[in-house]
């Protein structure tokens, strides 16, 4: 399972990828393999206020919608709006295409409370 | 419940060793998907797939009276069936609701075999063997079974690869017995996906040779081993109703659109009252087919349905169909409000989106 070293990685299989202020957003490759053919994401609406650890999106497979939670307090900034068109790159590129929101950081701080990679590893085993 | 206390099916090892995601389902561990739903949904609908439905129940009914006897606590009337041929039915309790749906194949002049949801086997069980006094014997042979379902339009290559070139196979509804390399195979032409497929029931024992057997015969075939999830999809499609979610003890098959399972010229059967009320008069609720109108979301078991600002039912089953590529799912809904062509609403989280009440099967083959 691919766990890049130059992110971070929320307990809820959520990645984070810092950019400047801002944190870039999507679901592991472990994530999307557990949750198989995602057909929907509900993306956040921009502008929308984002709680560390509350819930912020929806990813659908065929079996079930699953909660996106937030890896750090922050603002939505943009959206990948090429998962209306096609879901499915969550699945065949979750850390690159299939990236959901970004988020400006309230305090950038944050993110060194998120795991890192070697932790992640540790925790999906 | 843990995954320890669960029960494995004989091929769980088979499963594990080809990498299926296992989930519980009921009392079972079950594999859901190997390569993914949609995958084995398409195999099924264009060459063929097999599943394991080794968890589904076998009870055996024996005896000079019990096809008298079984024709008053099933709704379809046994009277039709030769021997070596089956029926889907209902088990309904004293109110008319379904206990569960299932198929009754008459395996000789005075046996009976039922093939029953896993979830209901202890259930129907135990409402038949109240019922039976001095009509004959009924066992409960659930655990000397293992089964598969084998589904797609290349399943007569597949079986004669399997039993032979020159095997005269079971025609739609019929069950025969075969053999493969020494092992008896009792097979069915039924299924639960809308193609053309068999059932196949054999001894547990036997159950991972049978199945390699299959996956090896197959390949050529462009066969997948399919889990519960693309099951649920395929039937879903065809709008074949899931016991505990589209059934239940609360609903009877005339409000599930399923009157036609249902014999009300037998004198007598078990429900026989409330369902002749229900035909005459009506029923509150209908179980109907709905297709989404635009891309989005899938439905879901128990998103509300609404018209005109009007709370109308609830879907118990949804998903999105993999071969139209569109949310699909049934819904009971107030019966003033079934008729085909109605548009309708589907609540998903805090929006309502457009769907249409359709015709079933929502999906035809082309």
């Amino acid at each position: 399972m691919n766990v890049p070293d130059d992110l971070r990685y929320a307990e809820s299989h959520e990645w984070v990828r810092v950019e400047g202020d801002n944190a870039r957003v999507g679901i592991t490759d472990h994530a999307q393999a557990e949750l198989t053919d995602v057909v929907y994401v509900e993306l956040p609406k921009v502008g929308a206020k984002a709680t560390a650890k509350g819930q912020i999106a929806v990813v659908e497979s065929v079996k079930a919608a699953s909660d996106i939670y937030a890896p750090v307090t922050g603002t939505v900034v943009e959206v990948n709006k090429a998962l209306e068109e096609n879901p499915a790159l969550v699945n065949t590129d979750p850390f690159g295409e299939g990236w959901i929101f970004m988020l400006k950081m309230d305090s950038p701080e944050e993110v060194k409370q998120l795991k890192d990679a070697a932790g992640y590893r540790t925790q999906i085993g | 419940m843990t995954d320890a206390a669960l029960k494995k099916t004989p091929l769980y090892d088979e499963h594990v060793r080809l990498g299926a995601k296992m989930i519980p389902f009921g009392d079972w561990i079950m594999p859901v998907q190997y390569s993914g739903i949609i995958d084995e949904h398409q195999a099924v609908r264009k060459n063929v797939g097999v599943f394991d439905i080794s968890h589904m129940g076998q009870l055996v009914a024996t005896g000079p009276r019990v096809g008298a006897w079984l024709n008053e606590m099933l709704t379809n009337n046994i009277e039709k069936l030769d021997v070596g041929t089956g029926q889907y039915t209902f088990l309904l309790n004293d109110r008319g609701g379904i206990i569960d749906d299932l198929i009754v194949y008459r395996t000789g002049p005075e046996s009976f075999l039922l093939v029953v949801n896993a979830s209901r086997v202890d259930e129907d069980f135990a409402w038949l063997q109240k019922h039976l006094g001095d009509n004959g014997t009924l066992e409960n042979r659930s655990a000397e079974y293992g089964g598969l379902a084998i589904q797609g339009p290349r399943i007569i290559e597949l079986l004669q690869s399997l039993v032979g070139k020159d095997a005269e196979l079971p025609a739609r509804n019929q069950i025969k017995d075969f053999d493969f390399g020494g092992t008896r195979l009792t097979i069915a032409r039924t299924g639960y996906t809308g193609e053309d497929g068999v059932e196949v029931f054999f001894a547990a024992r036997d159950a991972a040779k049978v199945w390699s057997g299959i996956l090896e015969k197959g390949k050529d075939l462009g066969i997948r081993p399919c889990g519960l999830g693309s099951r649920d999809t395929l039937r879903l499609e065809m709008c074949y109703p899931l016991n505990g979610s589209d059934l239940s003890p609360e609903h009877n098959p005339i409000e599930a659109g399923l009157g036609f399972f249902v014999d009300l010229k037998k004198p007598k059967f078990v429900g026989r009252e409330v369902l002749t009320a229900a035909k005459e008069n009506g029923t509150v609720n209908r179980l109907v087919a709905f297709r989404m109108k635009s891309k989005g979301p899938p439905p879901r078991p128990h998103y509300s349905v609404w018209r005109e600002g009007e709370r109308i039912g609830e879907v118990t089953s949804g998903s999105l169909s993999p071969s139209l590529n569109e949310g699909i799912g049934m819904a009971y809904v107030a019966s003033g409000h079934a008729k085909i062509g109605t548009e309708i609403e589907i609540e998903v989280r805090d929006r309502k989106l457009p769907a249409v009440i359709e015709k079933k099967p929502l999906y035809k083959k082309s």
